[in-house]
């Protein structure tokens, strides 16, 4: 559903995304992990079609979304790891503006956004501005409008960000009803606890390039010398385990 | 540029947080011991006021020293086209104050009125937009939670937060005094002594609508709940309109053109040696500024200007101290409010339904942000009173009597373009030139939607420029009756107006994508970019070639129609269609650029 061919991404000299290969096929859940400044809010925000590769080609569901832009976007929802938004439209006011970026309206529009709002627990603030949201509702509100209009892809960036733990949960049980349906998701997340139980597959970058990918056995075997969990796994592969002294950090 | 290569601004705020916590500390441990027994020196001796400016200073910094392709080829294209204004703004004024100057015992005081006028203006729009800009920096820029939060006195607050309103409010004033002044200095001669007094005169001119305004907008946020802003504003606006035309109403500048309506010369004299605001800072400075010119020299202006602006800055500063905790709190229940779609939406959408889903939404969208935002529509109340202004003094011009020929009648709606084309390009700077620029932090939901750029900028081109047309074509049409134009003129100016506005609009829209100001906080301060310069000079270059290629065809068609002669509509004809044909390209190449421009744009 989605395919990276050698995508690449340059800003000046600096080479944020690295001729990147990657396949994620429909009915799964994609995980992106990778330290700060890895390049996977770059990768993300190139599949959702907000930046424009360098080189290399972007595939959603066969689409070329640089030569079939609108075609590719109209499958496609993305959550932000931001929550910015339209202060002054409220929370159903929003998810109809984006139901209408995609060209839906009507009834069933005004049905999935209160369905999602109550999803949510946001049906109260339904009417009103968003600009009195907190970080979590708004982030909330900007996951039901990738939701709205029914997309076959959901590119997400730090998902859990801001969210109180009913709505984490309430979060993932969504991603995991959403892919059992066929759908696909590509999920970049600091939080390895939910990597682990959510994703089928996961990718782990490092300074543009893909360092190991796989399922989490395929990721053991490759980490070798008997790592466990996810984050000795990552810490091996992305070299982040020389910890600096916190003494001498605190004292400094 | 982080190193997963996303461009982000490193706040300034973060060494902000770390000087202010540092100036707490030292003055904790002023003259302290360090624990290796030294002599504790504080880390920092920057005074707090510079301290709290220096975001904004280092953000402007970061912006003119960052590698931006065609920086070179932008302060070119600016210094070309400020000169050109200026050239324009001091050529029409000199000359003026140069025939003033050739007539006898009436010649400086009738600079002077000019002057006094000019300056009054001055001071209303000074008073109103520092009432306006007060609001967001005193009480809505997103900053102040940082610096409410952190261990600043309250005088450094209020005096970079004064400082800031004023530059905002003051900056395209002073750009159009230079000229003017100039032009004073220069055809009454006046030496170094002018030049020392147009100085310390204006700063305190500047000074004191800052003071004031600040002060007006603190005690308003105290008494009104906050959240009622815009009701506040309303008032503000209301007030001031009605003010300001009863101010022009009394100073009479009508009589000033017609000395035989006077029963005598010694009367016209004594109406134009008198003073028709005794008690206004506009009045001091024109007192101040002539009388540095024709050899009064009297330095009680000067002091008039200088203790009135100390004292309302003291008074300002007092009233901080006092109520703006208490503002400031009430400030922030001013958020929440429901918005529940009435019957009037609804009509608006099934009018707006043929466009179909996705431009309606977007139109809907436009509506409602720009309606809910009183930073964005209280400015509408600021160009309603200079609309306001300018109809009543039409209404009042002196139409008949001497010397006022079919000709002068005709052509006076013809100059009546030139402001009405002015007042137009301020609106669409204020309205649309930041409608792109304020898409920035939502620019993720667009970009990453199967939606064309030309559709959003379909939709901010409509939705910016009728409300425009219907303006425009009002003015012309409203005065035009005022001033019993002929209907020849009538079509001629009402046909201008409209495609003038389509340029201006377009303009507006082109400049304002070229030049985005995606991370600015405030939708008022997007046109004082550099950007928004360059639209108003063009647009009033572009208002400028319209009308001289009109002037010529129509100048002789009036002259020929006056003398009872025929004369071919040939001349007529090319200057209309040169006109309509440069309106045309105006509105086109710039949506044009910004297409691809939007097409472009990452972040």
């Amino acid at each position: 559903m989605i395919q990276l061919q050698q995508l690449t991404k340059n800003y000046g000299t600096f080479t944020a995304v690295d001729a990147l290969d990657l396949s994620v096929p429909a009915g799964q859940l994609f995980g992106f992990l990778g330290p700060n400044g890895a390049g996977k809010t770059t990768t993300l925000r190139m599949i959702a079609g907000i930046l424009r590769p360098t080189a290399g080609r972007i595939r959603i569901g066969g689409i070329d979304i640089v030569e079939r832009p609108n075609e590719a976007k109209a499958r496609l929802g993305f959550i932000p790891d931001r929550p910015f938004i339209y202060e002054k439209l409220t929370g159903m006011e929003f998810l109809r503006f984006v139901a209408g970026l995609y060209g839906q309206q009507g009834a069933q529009v005004e049905h999935r956004g209160r369905e999602l709002l109550a999803l949510f627990d946001l049906e109260d603030w339904r009417d009103e501005l968003v600009e009195s949201y907190s970080h979590g509702m708004r982030q909330k509100l900007i996951i039901s409008g990738a939701f709205v209009h029914r997309p076959d892809v959901i590119v997400v960036d730090e998902p859990m960000v801001g969210l109180d733990p009913k709505a984490a949960r309430t979060l993932k049980d969504l991603f995991r009803e959403y892919v059992r349906r066929g759908h696909t998701i590509m999920m970049s997340t600091h939080t390895l606890e939910v990597a682990q139980t959510l994703c089928d597959r996961i990718a782990i970058i490092r300074r543009g390039r893909i360092a190991a990918a796989g399922t989490m056995d395929e990721l053991r075997r490759h980490a070798e010398d008997g790592a466990e969990g996810l984050e000795d796994i990552f810490l091996r592969l992305t070299g982040e385990t020389a910890a600096r002294d916190l003494v001498e950090v605190l004292d400094a | 540029m982080t190193s997963d290569g996303r461009t982000t601004n490193v706040s300034p705020y973060g060494e902000l947080v770390d000087r202010l916590s540092r100036v707490a500390s030292a003055r904790r441990t002023d003259l302290t011991h360090t624990p290796h027994g030294g002599l504790q020196v504080p880390a920092m001796r920057t005074a707090p006021f510079l301290t709290l400016l220096s975001p904004k200073w280092l953000m402007a910094r970061a912006r003119a020293v960052s590698a931006e392709r065609g920086r070179g080829a932008r302060w070119a294209i600016l210094g070309v086209v400020g000169i050109v204004f200026w050239g324009v703004a001091f050529g029409l004024l000199y000359r003026v104050l140069r025939y003033f100057a050739g007539v006898e015992e009436i010649g400086a005081l009738l600079a002077g009125k000019l002057l006094g006028l000019l300056l009054l203006s001055f001071a209303a729009i000074l008073l109103l937009s520092n009432i306006i800009a007060a609001l967001s920096s005193f009480f809505l820029a997103r900053d102040l939670d940082l610096l409410v939060s952190s261990p600043t006195d309250w005088l450094p607050l209020y005096g970079s937060r004064l400082f800031e309103t004023a530059l905002h409010s003051s900056w395209m004033v002073v750009l159009l005094a230079f000229p003017m002044l100039s032009a004073y200095g220069l055809a009454f001669h006046g030496g170094f002594l002018y030049i020392a007094a147009a100085v310390a005169g204006f700063l305190p001119f500047l000074i004191i609508p800052a003071a004031l305004g600040s002060a007006i907008t603190l005690v308003l946020v105290n008494v009104f709940p906050a959240r009622r802003a815009r009701d506040i504003l309303s008032v503000i606006g209301v007030l001031a309109a009605a003010g300001l035309v009863v101010l022009f109403r009394l100073i009479r500048p009508e009589q000033l053109a017609r000395p035989e309506g006077f029963r005598s010369l010694v009367e016209f004299i004594s109406v134009l040696r008198g003073s028709s605001s005794p008690f206004l800072p506009s009045d001091w400075l024109q007192r101040l500024l002539m009388g540095s010119l024709t050899g009064g020299g009297d330095p009680l202006p000067l002091y008039l200007l200088w203790t009135t602006a100390a004292g309302l800055v003291v008074l300002g500063a007092l009233l901080h101290w006092r109520l703006y905790s208490i503002g400031f709190t009430r400030a922030q229940e001013g958020a929440q409010r429901f918005a529940r779609e009435g019957s009037g939406t609804r009509l608006v959408r099934n009018v707006l339904s043929p466009l179909g889903t996705l431009r309606r939404e977007l139109v809907l969208k436009e509506l409602r942000v720009f309606f809910r935002d009183s930073t964005q529509w209280s400015q509408l109340i600021l160009l309603a009173v200079l609309v306001v202004v300018y109809v009543v003094n039409i209404r009042y011009l002196p139409l008949t009597g001497d010397g006022m020929t079919f000709f002068i009648v005709n052509i006076i709606p013809f100059l009546n373009l030139a402001l009405s084309g002015f007042v137009l390009a301020s609106i669409a700077a204020r309205f649309l030139f930041p409608a792109v620029s304020l898409e920035g932090r939502t620019w993720w939901l667009l970009r990453s939607s199967p939606m064309s750029m030309r559709d959003l900028l379909w939709a901010k081109f409509w939705t910016g420029t009728l409300p425009l047309l219907a303006l425009a074509v009002g003015i012309v049409a409203v005065t035009n009756v005022l001033l019993q134009v002929s209907p020849f003129m009538f079509a001629v100016s009402v046909g201008t107006i409209t495609l003038m506005t389509f340029a201006i609009a377009g303009l507006a829209i082109g400049f304002g994508t070229m030049y985005p100001q995606f991370e600015s906080e405030n939708a008022a301060q997007i046109p004082t970019s550099f950007g928004g310069l360059l639209f108003m000079m063009t647009a009033i270059g572009l208002i400028g070639v319209v009308l001289v290629l009109e002037a010529r065809p129509i100048y002789a068609w009036l002259g020929a129609r006056s003398a009872g002669e025929n004369l071919a509509p040939g001349d007529l004809v090319a200057g209309l269609a040169a006109a309509a044909g440069v309106c045309l390209l105006a509105t086109f190449i710039p949506l044009r650029i910004a297409q691809r421009r939007l097409d472009a744009i990452e972040r």
